[in-house]
């Protein structure tokens, strides 16, 4: 089990980067961390013809700005996991990076490789989304900001366009007033999750609930907003009464897919079980 | 697909091959340079057994390609006496022979049968216990959660590395 022959060049930076990817044609594949890449190509379910490794293209930063934090696309799981300033900005970002693979994944993948590659059954793509991150992109037709929200399409597919890169991510930072929770079913350590949800829940002066955002991966084909749980929230305290109807909302409206690994009945059924815990993990660590 | 020369060091000396891009780290250990302590299990990553720090950290073998180690510094379990745990009870060139603690700790416990899962379940051990000292039996469980035994039943592997930990505690930097 090995992967197929191949050829392997070394951005210098992103806008190399991009000219590598254009000049290597439809075979030619971004290599970053290479965790969901080359096990694939191990399995011969990828067969590229170019590697275009960005490994050196940026370095692996995490900046802080007024209101939001910048991390590189090259950000290691195991970054997140260890950085202060996402353990004081966006916390969530670690929560969920902990679920990550192993330990060895974790060393090795990297943010910008993790929403490219857009498995709805990852973790930072559903993240991404609740907490309206903003991608930042390269491409032959320059620079976009993509919301996380209109970045996912459908299973590994993105709205990236033909040779665009992902360069970093822009999380806003989350304020005193809000509270926010990963919360992950997986039948082992390391598994993709059968049902994982980010609540991210915002509280006013009276301890209701001023914006809720409440996403879900696992069932569906990319991260799934629950809106109809968000709504019960809305103006509530969040407490087991709503967090209960909550849930039963969002449990109701999805529409999860059998696979050999849960039933589309155990992730729903499920889901309600995890959205009522996020939600009340959220509104716990929201300070008043 | 041309092959190209990668240079990079391997437990502590200096390596040369001539490698294709295809090839993993794990094959270029295995095949080319006869480290052979490095085991194939999955070859995606999941299961622990092709285990080997790269600049003294954890990955996997089996999902980098060697030419991606160009430059960086392996170590297999061949190495790992030559590593200082977090007591700095180690010893300098270790090249076969002799034996790290962690090592001797597996022996005392029984902590291997087969011993395919071992060099991979040693390394993660070792990682974690140097970056977290004094951890208890069920945050060591957490950590080698990525390590598949299938003989065991991980019982002694724990007691080993718990042992391992606490031997190292007493000394550990505050």
């Amino acid at each position: 089990m090995y992967a197929s022959p191949t050829d392997h060049v070394v951005a210098t930076s992103w806008t190399d980067a991009v000219r590598l990817l254009q000049e290597g044609g439809d075979g030619a594949r971004i290599l970053a961390g290479g965790q969901s890449l080359i096990p694939m190509m191990n399995l011969r379910l990828a067969t590229p013809s170019l590697l275009v490794d960005v490994s050196g293209a940026d370095r692996p930063g995490i900046a802080v700005e007024e209101d939001r934090v910048v991390l590189s696309a090259l950000t290691r799981h195991a970054d997140l996991e260890r950085s202060a300033e996402v353990a004081t900005h966006c916390p969530i970002l670690a929560e969920a990076a902990r679920w990550i693979g192993n330990v060895r994944v974790r060393h090795r993948g990297t943010i910008g490789g993790s929403l490219a590659h857009a498995d709805p059954a990852a973790e930072l793509p559903c993240v991404a989304v609740a907490l309206g991150a903003t991608i930042r992109t390269t491409g032959p037709a320059g620079e976009r900001r993509i919301p996380a929200a209109g970045f996912f399409d459908s299973y590994f597919t993105t709205t990236l366009g033909e040779a665009e890169v992902v360069t970093a991510v822009e999380v806003p930072s989350v304020g005193a007033g809000t509270g926010c929770a990963f919360v992950e079913l997986a039948r082992r350590n390391g598994d993709f999750a059968t049902v994982e949800v980010a609540a991210v829940i915002e509280l006013d002066g009276a301890g209701r609930c001023a914006a809720a955002r409440l996403v879900a991966g696992g069932v569906g084909e990319r991260p799934v907003e629950l809106m109809d749980g968000q709504d019960v929230l809305l103006g509530e305290r969040p407490d087991e009464r709503a967090a209960t109807e909550a849930a039963r909302r969002a449990s109701a409206a999805v529409e999860p897919s059998d696979s050999v690994h849960a039933s589309a009945g155990y992730r729903r059924e499920m889901l309600g079980v995890f959205v009522r815990r996020a939600i009340l993990r959220a509104a716990a660590r929201a300070a008043p | 697909m041309t092959a190209r020369p990668v240079r990079f060091e391997l437990n502590g000396r200096t390596v040369e091959i001539m490698i294709a891009a295809n090839r993993t780290l794990l094959f270029a250990l295995r095949e080319d340079l006869g480290a052979t302590e490095v085991k194939y299990g999955c070859g995606e990553g999941v299961c622990g057994t092709c285990t080997v720090l790269l600049d003294g950290e954890s990955v996997n073998a089996c999902t980098m390609l060697a030419v991606q180690a160009a430059g960086r510094s392996v170590t297999t379990l061949a190495g790992l006496a030559g590593l200082a745990g977090p007591a700095g009870d180690g010893r300098e060139g270790g090249d076969g022979g002799e034996l790290h603690p962690l090592q001797r700790r597996f022996l005392e416990h029984g902590a291997s049968q087969c011993g395919f899962c071992t060099p991979g379940m040693v390394l993660t051990a070792f990682e974690f216990v140097r970056d977290h000292p004094g951890s208890g039996r069920e945050d060591i469980r957490v950590a080698l959660s990525g390590n598949i035994c299938r003989c065991t039943g991980y019982t002694k592997i724990l007691d080993a590395v718990e042992a391992y930990a606490r031997s190292t505690a007493g000394s550990a930097d505050g």
